[in-house]
């Protein structure tokens, strides 16, 4: 497929996917193995530049959008998920400050983000509210020039790692999602700490971790937007980051269809390539198939946000739904081309079909998506009576 | 400080087929690279443009083409790049190659550093970095793998040597010639490629340099290949087993008697 990229994106495109080959690839299971931070691969994407994409060029970037994020995050995950994710949760951290931060906040920590000097994430999840994120239990109290946040945040994506977090507290919490507000907290801030590390089933060498907030002070100049904001900022933010999760997931999928590709002309079974076997042949098609038109859709979606589109939930919803399933299926059935071989740790099939999963579950699990879709369809019914 | 590094765009042998009958590469279709070497070339003038600043010229000599081997470089934060492309250059051995760079280099003026890759991958003579080096007479060191000190117009480099490495002073201008234990090559960055893609090349023909036209291209060129053969395989050696060393010498001794040797 031609996408017609523009001559800045095709550059962006084949960096990102020469420093996957070259750089990532070849280092993807021992990071994994390790489950350690990919610190080095982080600085060689900031060093060229791949941070800066999305960000406008009056805080350091290069001026692109969501459309230019995704290339990168997709090409980035054709060869690890996980350092694709570190990456990618940058930008979720970034896009409230970005979206919803006065020009002096955008100022102070975007040319940053956009460096990648500094790694940002995104605090909403709480042991007791994942899907259910109106029912956050973490604190924020306004006394005199600053506030002072109570509470713990769960599996954040770059904790410990990021400098510049967004966090989602409650002011009110009877209030549900009107009493939530979101705030920028500095890593270093007094009483803000971090917790247990999780060890997960993919993504291992990203960093998912809780932060806790004891008595934190946080300056009220890191209000974002106003109180009561916190939950929309939220939703505003997931809205645009979903095409990522997406891109992810569609990246994830072409590496395993490449690797299944490739196994399917040399491994000879029955005096045959496998690739000659038209049960093989046909599963190569169907997945080849199902990741052009999750593409298709990501990029579309990407477009449609980056165009200025204000209604985008359920398009973002749709991307995000679909690709990842895709990715896990694709990724199953890579597994099952490799045959015994795609079970081992020796290939690069078994890490991608562990780290697919997680593109169904976060950023909102699968079904909140269809709910989110499904709702947007019925209104749309409703309103066409 | 100012640096030039000399490339060379070659055939991505990884890509390249041998014709059976000639025994010569088959290079329609096959794709162009820089070499290899050069890359560490281009990354040890960076890592000295960090830390002492300056400015880096590169250079190649080549057909028109090789241009997209020094927007290459553009991309990694090469500051200038100049192409010597002319008819009369073509066919050049490594002396004619040398001289012309040589003059090339005379004509951009002051340099403190010159940087070379240790060979190129298609040719493999390692001849050129010494051979301008000679022309421009200033000192030179081969198989540099690492810079350890530039200060007091002088630089102080290891050289290797198949048993470990030389310390090794010279004053400047030098030409060193770099091996890849200098450090893995930085990768581009967007803005770089954007910035290389729009930058218009420098080209410098014949008429541009001081040169005698005898010494360059094929008349200036007294190499010339008489046949090109793939070398006999060797068979493999023979390792002499044993419990101890003094068994192996035993062995060995006894072998050796048997052929005659001894
Ligand atoms: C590796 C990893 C990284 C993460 N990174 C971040 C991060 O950086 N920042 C952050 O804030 N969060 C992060 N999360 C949290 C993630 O977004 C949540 O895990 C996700 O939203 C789901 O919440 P939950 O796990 O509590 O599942 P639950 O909400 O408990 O859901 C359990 C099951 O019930 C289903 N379910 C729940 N409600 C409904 C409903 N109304 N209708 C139908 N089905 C429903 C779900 O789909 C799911 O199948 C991360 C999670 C993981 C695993």
């Amino acid at each position: 497929m031609n996408y017609f990229l523009t001559e800045e994106q095709q550059i962006i495109k084949e960096l990102s996917g020469k420093i996957a080959d070259e750089k990532i690839a070849p280092r993807a299971a021992e990071f994994d193995e390790a489950e350690e931070f990919p610190w080095d691969l982080i600085k060689i994407l900031a060093e060229s530049d791949l941070f800066a994409v999305w960000v406008p060029e009056e805080y350091g970037g290069l001026g692109g959008g969501v459309f230019e994020q995704c290339l990168v995050v997709e090409e980035l995950s054709r060869a690890c998920a996980a350092v694709a994710v570190s990456y990618a949760a940058s930008a979720l951290g970034g896009f409230p400050i970005l979206l919803f931060g006065t020009d002096e906040q955008k100022q102070k920590f975007m040319p940053d983000i956009a460096s990648g000097s500094k790694l940002a994430a995104f605090a909403l999840t709480e042991p007791d509210a994942g899907s259910d994120a109106g029912n956050i239990r973490t604190t924020a109290t306004r006394n005199e020039d600053h506030y002072v946040l109570n509470g713990t945040k769960q599996w954040i994506t770059n904790g410990g790692e990021a400098d510049i977090y967004t966090v989602i507290a409650t002011m009110n919490p009877e209030k549900g999602p009107r009493g939530m507000t979101a705030f920028i907290v500095e890593k270093g801030t007094p009483g803000f700490d971090f917790g247990k590390k999780e060890k997960k089933m993919g993504i291992r060498s990203s960093s998912t971790r809780e932060l806790i907030f004891k008595d934190c002070k946080v300056p009220a100049c890191n209000l974002l937007d106003r109180e009561g904001k916190g939950f929309l900022i939220a939703m505003r933010t997931l809205d645009r980051t979903r095409p990522g999760v997406a891109a992810q997931a569609v990246g994830i999928a072409q590496g395993a269809l490449d690797k299944a590709a490739e196994y399917a002309t040399t491994r000879v079974q029955f005096g045959k390539k496998i690739g000659e076997f038209q049960a093989i042949e046909h599963m190569l098609a169907d997945m080849a198939t199902q990741i052009e038109a999750a593409r298709s859709l990501v990029y579309n979606v990407a477009w449609m946000i980056d165009a200025g589109e204000r209604n985008i939930s359920k398009a973002s919803a749709m991307a995000k739904l679909f690709a990842s399933d895709v990715a896990m299926k694709v990724t199953c059935d890579a597994v099952q081309i490799f045959g015994g071989y795609g079970y081992m740790r020796d290939y690069p099939v078994e890490k991608m079909m562990r780290d697919a999963k997680i593109t169904q579950i976060y950023e909102g699990t699968n079904q909140i998506q269809r709910s989110i879709i499904g709702s947007a369809v019925v209104k749309e019914a409703l309103r066409h009576k | 400080m100012n640096l030039v590094v000399l490339i060379k765009q070659v055939p991505d042998t990884t890509d390249v087929k041998i014709d059976r009958n000639t025994n010569t590469l088959i290079r329609e279709g096959v794709s162009s690279i820089v070499n290899p070497f050069d890359m560490y070339a281009v990354e040890q003038a960076l890592q000295i443009r960090d830390e002492h600043g300056g400015k880096i010229t590169c250079i190649t000599m080549g057909p028109p083409q090789a241009e997209t081997a020094l927007r290459e470089t553009l991309a990694l934060g090469v500051d200038e790049t100049i192409l010597l492309s002319d008819r009369a250059f073509a066919g050049a051995d490594t002396l004619a190659t040398s001289y012309t760079l040589a003059k090339a280099i005379s004509e951009l003026g002051e340099f403190d550093l010159i940087i070379c890759g240790k060979q190129a991958i298609d040719g493999d003579t390692a001849q050129v970095g010494p051979g301008i080096a000679e022309h421009l007479d200033i000192p030179h060191v081969t198989y540099v793998s690492k810079v350890e000190e530039i200060a007091n117009r002088h630089i102080h480099v290891r050289r290797m040597t198949e048993e470990g490495y030389d310390v090794i002073a010279s004053s400047l201008p030098a030409l060193i010639t770099v091996v890849k234990e200098i450090g893995e090559p930085r990768m581009p960055s967007i803005r770089g490629t954007i910035k290389a893609r729009k930058a218009s090349i420098t080209t410098w023909t014949a008429k541009d340099l001081k040169i005698n036209e005898e010494m360059v291209g094929l008349s200036g060129s007294p190499t010339q290949v008489m046949r090109i053969f793939a070398p006999e395989i060797r068979p493999g050696g023979e390792i002499i087993e044993g419990d101890s060393p003094a068994e192996k010498a035993k062995n060995l001794i006894s072998r050796l008697k048997e052929s005659h040797i001894l």
